[in-house]
């Protein structure tokens, strides 16, 4: 047995595990709750167009940025708001819808710029993937600029001066501050981890989201049009599917996903940057693969487990090992399950 | 023929017939000079192709010659045999950490440590392959791309490797040349820390052997596996294809070229971290692949160039330049998604639907556009 006070240390011990079960549990979930939430535009996409939606990420990352840009607009600066009961609920709805907006945006944008030419000249998927990873560094880049600051210089090319006045970027590399909306309290115990307001509020809010997409794709006409085009995208055309409109439609859902998650992301971790999509978009595409690509529920399932094993793994062999802790469970997963654990199924899932 | 109708500006059809129809020793001569301009490319004073901001010598051989390097080799597993690899940069990576390490901690020099970079990365790219290339193309891309963060946070979280500090004071190759050979001057090699020189021509022909190497292996019954397991890989095991080997084979070559790139880089680097071997970095040859033409090795090694040398070129637009490069990937793909300079088998392979063996096309099963002028394109 290893000493109590190493545990306290921060040592990496099985005994770590069995002392931090409870609170890296709750973590888990809350994370877990995210990856979740951003894994469903992945698979989405995934589902209707076989297709890797690389920038998902940065459609996430102009979520937290819309979320902190509304509370801004909304006077929340410094350390954060006192405000409480209905003040605080409108606050709440209100970045969480700009997030939405921000992300709903930007994927159907990314869709007619990046992949709707390539669809309609048939080009192959890996031209696609290449697309996606441009526009991808080009949001990074674009947010940075935003950002920092932008001058206007005259610039040379040679010894020649091109175009009389170019904006001179400095890009904004490091995080901004997310100022805290919720005075952050216990709750309530589960053994010995405690349960704080805001991951009960992100846990709740990200299985509400998932609940409501999952019946919009179960039981509403546009959800039909979706599982029709990822089934046969040839003959849900030719039974009046307008396939644009879905494929729009797809992305603007799992868009709003992404923000709904970027504003819950920044209300947990509490600052944001212009790569901070990076990690947490492979987090999540690892998730929708690991409960089965194309399936909305495997992407809750995968989520949430994935949430957990990282946090789990991290309290035995330290934080460091998180990611690659990650990555190795998808590997064990894809040998045993190559499909995922739930399999890959948008188009099965019948009204 | 194929082509007209997607294609409005195909130039290498006719530029590669033209070239195709040429008499054999004209098109030595012409590779000839273009290999010693190559050589003396440091040396000249090109007004445009320069790069204002950094040493040009230095911008040839890292970025541009390891980019031309590194995507020769990744076009093997992309182009070649179809399998998409995001991680790429953990080859590259186990390269350069081999010859730091045996040189730094056990005194290895840089010839006789080369032959174990580059076996260490084929190995790697083995026990990475064995399991995962049974996977579809989507999720061996997802797992290569776990595989080469494992790697780069592995060497960042173990101490015995230098941890985040990565590996310093790595030597430089012992020196030769210099003298006169039979009244001929022959060129000074002697690796320092500031003239890159001896390393961009070091560079240049391990280029040229891989470039030929991998040009006989695509010629050759090799090549004819890795064309058919890209095209229907089905088809090719049944009619007696050993995929599975072959796509081992691809994978491991890869890898081998992407250490040797690695290594050739730690050596004049003088010292890496971690932080040198980002997924970005894979990105980014990716890119060039598919920029230059999948495939296609003229195509590649222009994508390589490209990729990184308008980065370099373009330094004086500050944080702009990493804007308009970005913008530039997304023109190019949407109106040349085969790349600059196509593989013509490989660009039409591109437009008819879904092929198997990993990447499928897009537009098969929802341009319907596309597949009208497919049927077309057949009759």
């Amino acid at each position: 047995m290893a000493p109590l006070s190493r545990v306290h240390e921060g040592g990496s011990t099985i005994s770590n595990l069995v002392h931090q079960f409870w609170s890296q549990t709750i973590d888990g979930l809350t994370i877990g709750a995210i990856y979740a939430l951003v894994a469903l535009g992945y698979t989405m996409v995934y589902g209707v167009l076989r297709l890797i939606n690389f920038a998902h990420s940065e459609v996430f990352m102009l979520g937290t940025f819309g979320a902190l840009v509304a509370a801004h607009f909304m006077g929340l600066n410094g350390v954060g708001s006192t405000h409480h009961g209905l003040g605080l609920l409108l606050i709440l709805v209100g970045c969480a819808l700009v997030a939405m907006a921000y992300s709903g945006a930007t994927a159907v944008v990314l869709e007619r710029i990046a992949y709707r030419p390539l669809r309609k000249r048939g080009a192959s998927r890996l031209a696609a993937l290449i697309s996606a990873i441009g526009a991808s560094l080009f949001l990074q880049e674009a947010v940075s600029a935003w950002r920092g600051n932008i001058r206007w210089r005259a610039l040379h090319l040679g010894h020649l001066p091109v175009f009389p006045n170019l904006p001179l970027v400095s890009a904004k590399r490091d995080a901004d501050q997310f100022p805290r909306i919720l005075t952050k309290s216990t709750w309530f115990h589960v053994f010995d981890g405690q349960v704080r307001n805001d991951k009960v509020l992100i846990f709740v809010a990200a299985i509400f989201m998932m609940v409501v997409l999952d019946q919009i794709v179960r039981r509403t006409r546009l959800g039909r049009g979706i599982r029709a085009v990822a089934q046969d995208p040839e003959t849900a055309t030719l039974m009046g599917v307008d396939i644009d409109r879905v494929i729009t439609l797809t992305f603007l859902l799992g868009g709003i996903m992404a923000g709904a998650a970027g504003f819950l992301y920044v209300l947990y971790i509490e600052n944001t940057s212009y790569i901070v999509g990076f990690v947490l978009g492979i987090k999540a595409f690892t998730a929708a693969v690991l409960g089965g690509i194309g399936n909305l529920r495997g992407a809750l399932v995968g989520g949430l487990l994935l949430g957990l094993v990282e946090n789990y793994g991290a309290a035995v062999l330290g934080t460091q090992w998180k990611d690659p802790i990650a990555f190795a469970v998808l590997l064990a997963v894809l040998m045993a399950r190559p499909t995922g654990l739930l399999g890959e199924a948008l188009a099965k899932a019948r009204a | 023929m194929f082509g007209k109708r997607h294609y409005r500006f195909d130039l290498t059809g006719p530029v590669a017939d033209g070239w195709a129809r040429l008499p054999r020793p004209v098109r030595w001569t012409v590779v000839g000079a273009f290999v010693a301009l190559l050589f003396l490319l440091p040396g000249l004073k090109i007004p445009v192709l320069n790069t204002p901001k950094s040493d040009f010598a230095s911008v040839l051989f890292a970025p541009v010659g390891i980019y031309v390097l590194l995507a020769v080799g990744l076009n093997v597993v992309v182009g070649f045999a179809g399998l998409l690899d995001l991680g790429y940069v953990a080859f590259f990576a186990i390269g350069a950490y081999t010859y730091g390490i045996m040189s730094t901690q056990h005194g290895w020099s840089f010839w006789p440590t080369l032959p174990l970079s580059v076996s260490l990365a084929m190995a790697a790219g083995v026990v990475l392959g064995t399991p995962t290339l049974r996977l579809r193309g989507d999720y061996l891309a997802i797992v290569t791309l776990g595989f080469g963060e494992i790697v780069r946070i592995s060497a960042n979280n173990t101490s015995s490797i230098g941890g985040p500090r990565g590996v310093s004071n790595i030597p430089h190759p012992g020196s030769f040349g210099g003298g006169t050979f039979l009244g001929v001057r022959i060129p000074d090699f002697k690796f320092g820390l500031l003239n890159p020189k001896p390393y961009y021509w070091m560079l240049l022909i391990f280029i040229l052997v891989v470039v030929f190497f991998v040009r006989r292996l695509e010629k050759s019954r090799v090549g004819r596996a890795w064309t058919a397991i890209r095209e229907d890989e089905d088809a090719a095991e049944l009619m007696g294809v050993p995929t599975f080997r072959f796509k081992l084979w691809a994978f491991a070559i890869g890898a081998g070229i992407g250490g040797l790139g690695g290594q050739v880089y730690a050596s004049q680097v003088n010292a890496f971290t971690p932080q040198n071997f980002q997924f970005t970095f894979s990105v980014l040859i990716l890119a060039a692949v598919v920029l230059g033409g999948s495939g296609n090795l003229p195509g590649v090694i222009l994508g390589g160039a490209l990729v990184a040398y308008l980065p370099e070129r373009f330094r004086s637009f500050d944080a702009l330049r990493q804007l308009v490069f970005a913008a530039a990937l997304v023109t190019v793909m949407v109106f040349r998604p085969q790349g600059l300079l196509p593989s013509r088998r490989r660009a039409k392979e591109l437009t008819e639907s879904e092929p198997a063996g990993g990447m499928g096309s897009l537009g098969g099963e929802t341009g319907l556009e596309q597949a009208r002028t497919a049927n077309v394109d057949d009759a």
